[in-house]
């Protein structure tokens, strides 16, 4: 079975923890994303999987056998470059054939998989030029055909995208969604781009000096962030996170003194829990209604720089406190500079986080 | 050429964006330059083919031939080889019958040391180069620079108790102790342009090896050593000229049976009494020069990629 599994593992530099602590399970067939600004330590836990970094504590367990001890090369893992990697030295074709070659592979049956694997990545025309003659993107197609031209445990991607220019990125991006579903193992692909990781994922860890901060689908980490450092790392434009002092809880709604207005906000019953005090409510820029009028549940906001993004338009509101508040409206909706708006937040997307930064939640 | 283009451009002048574009008054120029620096090889050459009484005749002669009658016979000398034959072979007193001068064997002696040493110095240098660039010690920017320290005195200074230890272990006038003497004089520029080479090379690029299923050794000779062979071409062709040209550790660490051209060259152009043999010592140098030209000439392409290795971005 094609898994890995990470337990408890820490990396040390001198005195620097490179990684604290990380948990991560990936099930065969399952594509996890490592997610994270950059230095969080999201290359490092790769490379320790890979085996090119020792872990200084921890276990690494792969295809159920724990592999702390083994060199790369008996690993049996398949990786992807950032920068591709390519032996300068060789031939597109050889290139790909090479991991066969320490396979010790008949010259007719590597042949025939660096064939397929190239017909299946459309790298057959280039397969006898060098790779200083080819272009970006067959390169980065000639390192994902590197990677899966034999069948190894598990496959590893250190930011595959990250070169390639927005046009490429895409069309890669399905291409190796597409390549890896066929194949059922265990993959981790380190990215710093929330679109791939929310694209390409079936889950994403995300990191953040050295932890990870929360593991969960696309769908959870955007819906319901753990704490605000997922919320505001997840999602364009990023969602708003506004100070407040919580005063108390009635009826299903949180009394909150934000932005120099007292309002009640409708949130988590959870919230109930909480004793009064400084919190963090976060709200995303699409879930806000416009409504004309004050009521005890809006906050009100002056519109100061109007941005049309196309399809919507963001606007820039300032409250009282001065604060900024990032809304986006359907792109019917005329805004003025300098209008007094009384912005709604939907109350299924208003996350409420306590003074330690954790989400507050049933 | 384009209409309206400067009488500049029409001499090729025209700025150049790539290579070969440079137009031919470029050439012209770069020829001229390199002719300048040339000109001293260039009459050593033409000496070693004059009688003693051409090479110290004024003005000059500079011509072996006349140009049917066009170079006024006060320039021109008439080539001789005898300079050649009595490089290796002459009377050494007027009069006497020719003897073995002992350059043939002061020839093998130079090709079997310098090479010997230098390729030396290539294998082990090239492997510590790798360990500084790639597995790096504690201190280990202060082992490199005590590396180069020994390269900082002058070669007088030291000869002195090197001359004692060669006399103390038994390696003067040996083979062993001339050819460990220059290998340990060309490690430290060896290990310094070898480890520059490697630090130039992505370790990405090693590591994709190591998950691919190569061992230490096979990143080693099959991953890195192909990527710097202008490097060891350089590095080789460096060593090759410095060892080749060395003299004072040779003068004195050297016997009759080892003893290298230079020395060679030195005593055979000062004995006599007679003043210094200019046929005689052109005719050495420019045999001398034969065998590192052609070392030179069949790596060049290596070595136009060795030195301006790391000058254009990847």
């Amino acid at each position: 079975m094609s898994t890995i599994e990470v337990k408890k593992i820490t990396k040390k530099f001198g005195d620097f923890v490179a990684v604290r602590d990380a948990d991560l399970t990936v099930a065969a067939g399952e594509v996890v994303c490592l997610l994270g600004p950059s230095g969080c330590g999201k290359t490092t836990t790769l490379r320790m999987i890979a085996g090119l970094e020792r872990a200084t504590a921890g276990d690494i367990v792969i295809a159920g056998r724990r592999m702390n001890e083994l060199p790369p090369e008996k690993r049996d893992i398949a990786m992807v470059f950032q920068f591709y990697a390519l032996y300068p030295a060789l031939t597109v074709g050889q290139n790909i054939a090479m991991p066969l070659h320490y396979e010790k592979l008949a010259k007719t049956d590597a042949d025939k998989r660096v064939r397929k694997v190239a017909e299946i990545l459309h790298l057959t025309d280039v397969l006898d030029r060098m790779p200083g003659q080819v272009s970006e993107g067959e390169k980065q197609r000639v390192a994902v055909a590197r990677a899966i031209v034999r069948d190894p445990n598990c496959f590893l991607f250190d930011e595959p995208l990250s070169r390639l220019d927005v046009e490429l990125r895409h069309s890669m991006r399905g291409q190796i969604k597409e390549v890896l579903s066929g194949l059922s193992k265990a993959t981790v692909i380190v990215t710093h781009d929330q679109l791939e990781a929310l694209t390409m994922a079936d889950r994403i860890a995300i990191m953040r000096d050295g932890l990870i901060e929360q593991v969960g689908t696309p769908h959870e980490v955007f819906a319901r962030p753990a704490n605000v450092f997922v919320a505001s790392f997840i999602g364009t434009p990023q969602m708003n996170l506004i100070e407040a002092e919580l005063t108390g809880f009635a009826d299903g709604k949180a009394e909150v003194v934000l932005a120099g207005n007292a309002v009640a906000l409708r949130t988590d019953p959870a919230v109930g829990r909480l004793a009064a005090g400084k919190v963090t409510v976060g709200i995303r820029p699409r879930a806000f209604a416009t409504t004309p009028a004050a009521s005890h549940d809006t906050i009100p906001a002056q519109a100061e720089l109007i941005e049309p993004m196309g399809a919507e338009t963001l606007i820039h509101a300032r409250t009282a406190a001065g604060g900024d508040i990032r809304v986006v409206v359907p792109r019917g909706q005329r805004v003025k500079i300098g209008e007094a708006l009384h912005l709604r937040p939907d109350p299924r997307q208003t996350h409420v986080f306590d003074g330690a930064g954790k989400a507050v939640r049933a | 050429m384009a209409e309206g283009s400067s009488i500049w451009e029409r001499l090729g002048f025209r700025r150049a964006s790539g290579v070969g574009e440079a137009g031919w008054g470029h050439a012209v120029i770069a020829g001229l330059i390199s002719f300048v620096y040339f000109l001293p090889v260039l009459i050593i050459i033409i000496t070693s083919f004059k009688l003693q009484t051409e090479a110290l005749a004024v003005p000059p002669k500079f011509l072996p031939t006349s140009f049917f009658g066009l170079i006024p016979d006060a320039y021109v000398f008439t080539p001789t080889l005898e300079n050649y034959t009595s490089v290796f072979s002459r009377s050494m007193i007027t009069g006497a019958a020719a003897e073995n001068t002992g350059f043939d064997r002061y020839f093998f002696n130079s090709i079997v040391i310098a090479s010997v040493s230098v390729l030396l110095a290539l294998a082990i240098g090239t492997l510590a180069a790798y360990g500084f660039s790639r597995y790096p010690l504690k201190g280990n920017d202060t082992y490199l620079f005590v590396i180069l320290t020994t390269r900082m005195l002058p070669a007088i200074v030291v000869i002195i108790p090197v001359i004692l230890m060669f006399r103390a272990a038994g390696l003067s006038g040996s083979y062993v102790g001339i050819i460990l003497l220059y290998t340990a004089f060309n490690l430290p520029f060896t290990i310094w342009m070898m480890k520059s080479f490697f630090d130039e090379l992505s370790p990405d690029v090693e590591d994709a090896a190591r998950l691919d299923g190569s061992s230490e050794a096979a990143v080693f000779f099959k991953v890195c050593l192909p990527q710097v062979v202008a490097g060891l071409a350089a590095t080789f062709v460096f060593g090759l000229i410095l060892t080749w040209n060395e003299f004072l550790f040779a003068l004195l660490l050297t016997g009759v049976d080892t003893r290298t051209v230079p020395v060679g060259m030195n005593q055979a152009v000062a004995g006599g009494g007679i003043g210094v043999l200019w046929g005689l010592l052109a005719a050495i140098e420019t045999l001398f020069l034969i065998p590192v030209f052609l070392v030179t000439f069949f790596l060049q392409n290596h070595l136009l990629r060795g030195v301006t290795f790391g000058t254009v971005k990847r």
